[in-house]
């Protein structure tokens, strides 16, 4: 294959991702360091673009609010295995965080009086939890894509450089530090060694392991996979959000702010079911909450569609200028899609795998930490999806994560312009590129005759099968020997295209290998977590265990393929945990 | 649903391998709610995985795919098959090309920094040197309204490359280049409406456009490109924003 040719590049600090967080990081940087972002997707392709619903923070702009009431609710709705000194850190520094997008140009949605307007959304809440509050900021249904834009075009005015459709395929580390980041140029096939001090992973999450999701087909979690390759632990990889409403079949997500205008849930019965499961928020209680109410409702029979595995978005109620003028996306979708118009007929959803709470471990400069300890490896930064700070703990908030790729990120850039500005730039062995080469040569040179897409789909069908809203010891453990066998599969992948240029059959193969990492990594975690919190629920251990499992799981694969599990205590704050009742 | 048999015609070009363009055709049920994209993956997961394209959220939000389906421009995420290959039909053939006035770098992969280059070119980001302070800026509704409809734009070219002028002439800065100008010219917070005007006023800017519409039909967003056109054009006549 021609292709395959090295050029070499020296830089600063080398940003990996385009999406919020990674954008928000090179603003900080731009002018300070000499960065290079580098992507697989051009910037606006980032899933960040496709968030609908709104980013929260106390701004108080309708209605009484504090973010010290944003914090509880952040820890309550992570089930208290949020980190609560950077949950705190996140909900404070929210406010200016949504102000600077202002100053930035994004178009919010507005009040009379011309303030950025809010709306409510699930799980914030008044005064620790008494009604729910007007507290996140959007624009229209499509605040992911306002915030996209928004980055993108600051990062245009301040001649950020990109290395657009380049895909970072490896990370080397030098003396334990920060060296290098390898990438494969798309257009040529060609490798690029990113000789820097310090490196920024920002590539999102990674729900393409399951066959329902919100998830683009892009989100393959390349950045936790590498580094996990690379010996570097990941942190609370069980916890995996499933959104209630995505639609039926497809998974594309209808945003919670649906219900925070006012969209209500019903069963078969046309039951207003979520009166039984959280009878003072109702249908804006947490994910975690709804989608397992979703799953009971179907398995207790009350489902509708043909197959009694779905309920009803009902919106018929709603003023239609309301829906057109606060969410025309997500009912555009529902009518592209299934053909039903929102207006007069309820929409069937299912839950969806949408976030990632779990991912590369750091601290609130953003700095990777790889042991319960606390260390960090020296210029190895990470934020957005891919990480865990952990200010989302074992259930996201809705809004929240916007928030923290903003937030996050821009610590990120910050804590890396002061570190680059002490170090110098280590000596880079020659073939440090090895390793990617051999991967590739590996796949496109392989002879076994498994397919890339059907080893995939059967790691989603099983994933959605055995690890999704409801999981037992037995389903882990049949998982643990589904993945054992598409391992074995894997490594008899064949691919048809052995050309340099645009090779998506080379990369689809590629990140089909961190899927599958990363797919085993979340139910080694899961498997050994014998309590339910938040969004990892287990049906033979129903209960929070505070006593045993206040505590992140670090999860990290040896050179031999054996996974080990450690652990660290959850950072504790002024909110003691409490039963999660809403 | 019951399935339905779908005829793929793609327009086919390695650059490794072949001196030209060629036609090739798959044969695949589908389901008629099934996206065209879908039918892409069929093809690239099943028959032939040398097959070359752009996507990545498959909900018409990212502007990863577009391109010219039956001859109209559109993304593969958002048109269906029922559509693509009539109503009632019990199948039928669809036709895929890359988009137009862009070069084709492999199949339906086109290089995408002439338009991107083109977008950079009329300031895409707001302008105001003004103190802000630590709160919000003020913008009411209506100020807010006035500018919506642009920043809808996802970037996909669909309209840029469904332009006849710009098959024409790649030096005409295009449909969506105004589009993300005029989001910028409106928004009441915005210092530099008079140097983007400035900009599209030249040779390259609005005035190559002859209102064919092809932009305003091509654009998955709905976003009314003809009209935002239109707009940029009397604010350049009068002056005024
Ligand atoms: C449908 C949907 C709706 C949502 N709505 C909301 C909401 O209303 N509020 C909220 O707070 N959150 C919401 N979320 C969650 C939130 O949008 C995401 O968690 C967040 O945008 C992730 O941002 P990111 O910057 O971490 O990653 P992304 O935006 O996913 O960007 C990842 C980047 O990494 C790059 N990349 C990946 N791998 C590589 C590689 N190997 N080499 C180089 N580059 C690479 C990609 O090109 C891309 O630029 C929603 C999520 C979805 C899916
Ligand atoms: S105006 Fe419409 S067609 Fe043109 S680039 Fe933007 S979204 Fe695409
Ligand atoms: S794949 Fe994103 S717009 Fe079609």
């Amino acid at each position: 294959m021609a292709g395959m040719g090295v050029q070499h590049h020296t830089f600063d600090a080398v940003i990996v991702g385009a999406g919020g967080a990674g954008l928000r990081a090179a603003i900080e940087t731009a002018g300070k360091c000499r960065t290079a972002v580098i992507t697989k997707l051009y910037p606006t392709r980032s899933h960040t673009g496709a968030a609908q619903g709104g980013m929260c923070a106390a701004l108080a702009n309708v209605e009484e609010d504090s973010w010290e009431w944003h914090l509880f609710d952040t820890i309550k709705g992570g089930d208290y295995l949020v980190d609560q000194p950077a949950a705190e850190i996140m909900c404070r520094e929210a406010i200016d965080a949504v102000i600077e997008l202002e100053h930035f140009g994004l178009p919010f949605n507005r009040t009379p009086a011309g303030r950025i307007d809010q709306r409510r959304f699930g799980g914030h809440t008044r005064n620790h939890g008494e009604a729910p509050v007007r507290r996140a900021c959007y624009s229209a249904d499509r605040t992911g894509h306002m915030i996209l834009q928004t980055l993108y075009q600051q990062c245009v005015a301040r001649d950020v450089v990109f290395f657009n459709e380049y895909q970072v395929l490896d990370m080397a580390l030098v003396d334990g530090r920060v060296g290098a980041v390898i990438a494969y140029e798309l257009a040529t096939g060609n490798l690029h060694v990113f000789h820097t001090k310090a490196a920024l992973f920002a590539t999102g999450g990674f729900g393409k392991m399951f066959k329902v999701s919100s998830n683009a087909h892009t989100l393959t979690g390349d950045g936790p996979g590498l580094l996990y390759r690379r010996g570097i632990p990941m942190q609370d990889m069980e916890f995996f959000q499933f959104h209630p409403t995505g639609i039926y079949k497809l998974g594309i997500l209808l945003s919670e702010a649906a219900r925070g205008e006012g969209g209500i849930l019903r069963n078969a019965e046309g039951e207003r079911f979520m009166e039984r499961y959280a009878p003072t928020v109702k249908d804006l209680a947490p994910r975690d909450m709804v989608s397992r109410a979703i799953q009971t409702e179907i398995l207790d029979g009350r489902g509708v569609g043909p197959d009694h595995d779905a309920v009803h978005l009902d919106l018929t109620h709603l003023p239609p200028e309301q829906i057109d003028e606060k969410l025309p996306d997500i009912t555009e979708f529902v009518r592209t899609y299934l053909g039903i118009e929102p207006k007069t007929a309820p929409v069937p959803i299912q839950p969806t795998a949408h976030y990632a709470m779990g991912g590369i471990p750091t601290n609130i400069d953003a700095e990777v930490v790889v042991d319960t300890a606390g260390t960090v490896v020296p210029g190895l930064y990470a934020a957005g999806e891919c990480a865990c700070v952990s200010v989302h703990g074992a259930n996201r908030l809705g809004t929240n994560s916007l928030l923290d790729i903003v937030v996050f990120g821009r610590r990120g850039g910050r804590a890396m312009v002061d570190f680059v500005r002490g170090v110098d730039r280590p000596e880079v062995p020659a073939g440090v590129e090895d390793d990617v080469r051999a991967r590739i040569d590996a796949i496109v040179g392989g002879a076994g005759g498994e397919k890339v897409a059907r080893v995939r789909a059967d790691l989603q069908a099983a994933m959605t099968e055995k690890a999704f809203v409801y999981r037992t010891e037995e389903s882990l453990a049949a998982m643990g020997s589904v993945l054992g066998e598409l391992r074995e599969r894997y490594a008899r992948v064949v691919i048809d295209d052995k050309g340099p240029t645009f090779n998506y059959d080379l990369t689809e193969a590629l990140e089909l290998g961190y899927l599958i990492d990363l797919a085993e990594a979340l139910v080694v975690s899961a498997r050994a977590r014998t309590e339910s919190r938040g969004a990892h629920f287990r049906d033979d251990h129903p209960l929070r265990d505070d006593a045993n499992w206040m505590r992140h799981s670090l999860v990290s694969r040896g050179r031999d393929g054996t996974v080990e599990l450690t652990y660290k205590p959850v950072v504790a704050g002024d909110y003691l945990p409490m039963e999660r009742k809403y | 649903m019951a399935g339905v048999d779908v005829e793929l015609r793609i327009k086919r070009f390695n650059p490794d391998t072949d001196a030209r363009p060629h036609w090739q055709t798959f044969q695949l049920q589908a389901d008629p709610t099934d996206r065209v994209l879908d039918t892409l993956h069929a093809v690239k997961w099943e028959q032939d995985g040398t097959l070359s394209f752009r996507r990545s959220c498959a909900h018409g939000v990212c502007g990863s795919d577009a391109m010219v389906i039956n001859g109209a421009n559109a993304l593969a995420c958002v048109e269906l098959v029922r559509d693509a290959v009539g109503a009632g039909a019990g199948g039928g053939t669809i036709t895929v090309e890359p988009i137009r006035g862009l070069p084709v770098i492999k199949d339906l992969v086109v290089d995408m920094e002439p338009f991107f280059a083109q977008y950079r070119s009329v300031i895409p980001h707001l302008v105001n040197t003004d103190p802000v302070g630590d709160r919000e800026r003020l913008q009411s509704p209506e100020e807010r309204a006035r500018y919506d409809d642009t920043t809808k734009c996802i970037l996909c070219a669909a309209c840029t490359t469904s332009c006849p002028i710009y098959w024409g002439n790649s030096g005409y800065v295009g449909p969506a280049a105004i589009v993300n100008a005029h989001r910028f010219i409106f928004d009441s917070r915005d210092a530099a409406a008079e140097e983007r005007l400035d900009i599209l006023n030249q040779r390259s800017g609005v005035w190559r456009c002859r209102t064919a519409f092809n932009c305003s039909e091509a654009c998955p967003r709905g976003i009314k490109v003809t009209e935002a056109i239109q707009e940029v054009k009397r604010a350049i006549v009068y002056d005024r924003v």
